[in-house]
């Protein structure tokens, strides 16, 4: 077990929140046709606000702090924010479409000590990346602030995200990263809508996309042990809870509310109302949340991909149920295994009883 | 010989989390943690007490020797220098850490 991975066991078994996501707008320079937010300002909290709430975090043992949006640079008063938690001494990781930063800010983030920047770049080509964010001229003054933010040396990561309007354009974007000398990642998750809408999955991309990443040795690593079959799981597979969701880390909204991770829409409280430590130690839906273990998961505790699948919580709550499948993520284990999940068996056999029924 | 001074550099990301402090640089992204002794010269790196003074707080709450809680200061606060989470001085620092202890 690696040092980090160390305080985060300490963290979860002192019970401390090591990490939270922020949301401190859901305002946008941009309309992405995957995104999932409405980019209206329902009544976001206002700096004082946010100035305390990361107070609070911060004596609670928040250690891990990602700031996102939204589009972070739409409040007027972000940098007062940063530097507020930079006081706090917070690790500090921002998410941005990096299309308001300059030469002025990229300088300002670096003296401020934020340790990553992770921006959004979905095509090499600006036509199709300008497409996907409606807004002319993104990709160019997206790559400029890449730039800016190097020339800083600060540390920049590209996320792709894998869709049907850029199924082509992943070796692009990889080999633009390359040339820019910042990390790269790829993620083919589409995430319904905040309100419950579903019209978004259509963007998934198909199954033969998906399985191509998967044997991408630049994407994986070694590709015969990434797409190895599961190893039967054991007893102890069966106590492990499914992620940090709710455990070591949660999610805050620019109104206040808390939920157990961004894409886990569990209303858990709110930090208008309570405090932020109130909520962490007991509100009865994180409570839910970190009662779960594999073994309480009536379909995945049976399933051959138990002990390696990367189910989500939040994308099984979408569905209907926190404790059922995901079934995104259920393909996911199909397409870089070959084995069917233990859900895809389920539907398999409903189906053809289905069949036999009719063929009576 | 001449006093030194030690400072927490503002690129640094620091935590309490039970008694070990978890250390990050926002420059390389190295972490560490720190153990209970490693804890009480970090939190007392404020760029204006002297490592001397630093070293009787250890000799105080450790019940160690004065020459090896100096030795030990020494040793660890050159590691955490080379990697510029601490800033060595041989004068005290005029403006303190903005970073709030926590």
């Amino acid at each position: 077990m690696d040092l980090l991975a160390e305080m985060n066991q300490k963290a979860l078994d002192l019970g401390v929140p090591i990490s939270v996501h922020l949301d401190v707008t859901y305002r946008c320079n941009e309309r992405c046709v995957h995104c999932y937010l409405d980019h209206n300002d329902h009544g976001e909290m206002t700096t004082a606000e946010i100035k305390d709430i990361l107070s609070q975090m911060a004596d609670a043992g928040v250690f891990f702090l990602t700031l996102s949006g939204g589009e972070v640079l739409m409040r007027r008063d972000f940098f007062e924010i940063v530097e507020y938690a930079t006081g706090l001494s917070f690790n500090i990781r921002i998410k941005t479409n990096g299309v308001m930063i300059h030469e002025k800010e990229a300088q300002r983030l670096r003296e401020l000590g934020v340790e990553q920047i992770q921006i959004s770049v979905y095509s090499h080509r600006p036509e199709v990346h300008d497409a996907i964010t409606k807004l002319p001229g993104s990709l160019k003054r997206t790559l400029a602030a890449i730039r800016f933010l190097k020339s800083q040396e600060l540390q920049v990561t590209i996320a792709n995200v894998l869709m049907t309007p850029n199924l082509s354009d992943n070796a692009g974007v990889m080999a633009l990263a390359k040339e820019l000398g910042v990390q790269y990642t790829l993620d083919p998750t589409i995430t319904p809508m905040m309100d419950g809408g579903r019209s978004v999955l259509a963007l998934r991309a198909p199954a033969s996309e998906i399985k191509k990443t998967f044997r991408n040795e630049a994407l994986v690593g070694d590709v015969e042990k990434y797409c190895a079959p599961p190893p039967i799981p054991d007893s102890e597979t069966m106590e492990e809870h499914p992620c940090s969701a709710g455990h070591t880390g949660c999610y805050v909204s620019p109104y206040g509310d808390i939920f157990p991770c961004v894409q886990f829409p569990l209303p858990s409280g709110n930090l208008r109302t309570q405090k932020f430590l109130d909520i962490w130690r007991n509100s009865s839906q994180l409570k839910e949340v970190r009662s779960i273990r594999t073994k309480d998961l009536p379909t995945c505790s049976t399933c051959s991909h138990a002990g390696t699948c990367t189910r989500c919580p939040g994308l099984a709550y979408m569905e209907g149920n926190m404790r059922g499948p995901s079934t995104a993520d259920c393909e996911k284990s199909f397409l870089r295994t070959g084995i069917p999940s233990a859900n895809m068996i389920r539907q398999l056999r409903s189906n053809a009883s289905l069949v036999q029924i009719q063929a009576q | 010989m001449s006093e030194k001074y030690i400072s927490r550099s503002t690129a640094i990301a620091a935590r309490l989390l039970g008694n070990e402090m978890m250390i990050m640089s926002a420059v390389d992204s190295t972490f560490f943690t720190l153990d209970e002794v490693a804890t009480v010269i970090w939190q007392a790196a404020d760029g204006k007490t002297p490592l001397s003074q630093i070293a009787i707080r250890i000799c105080e709450q450790f019940d160690v020797d004065h020459q090896r809680a100096e030795r030990d200061a020494e040793q660890f606060i050159d590691e955490l220098a080379k990697h510029g989470i601490l800033l060595l001085s041989d004068k005290p620092a005029i403006n303190s850490s903005t970073q709030q202890e926590r």
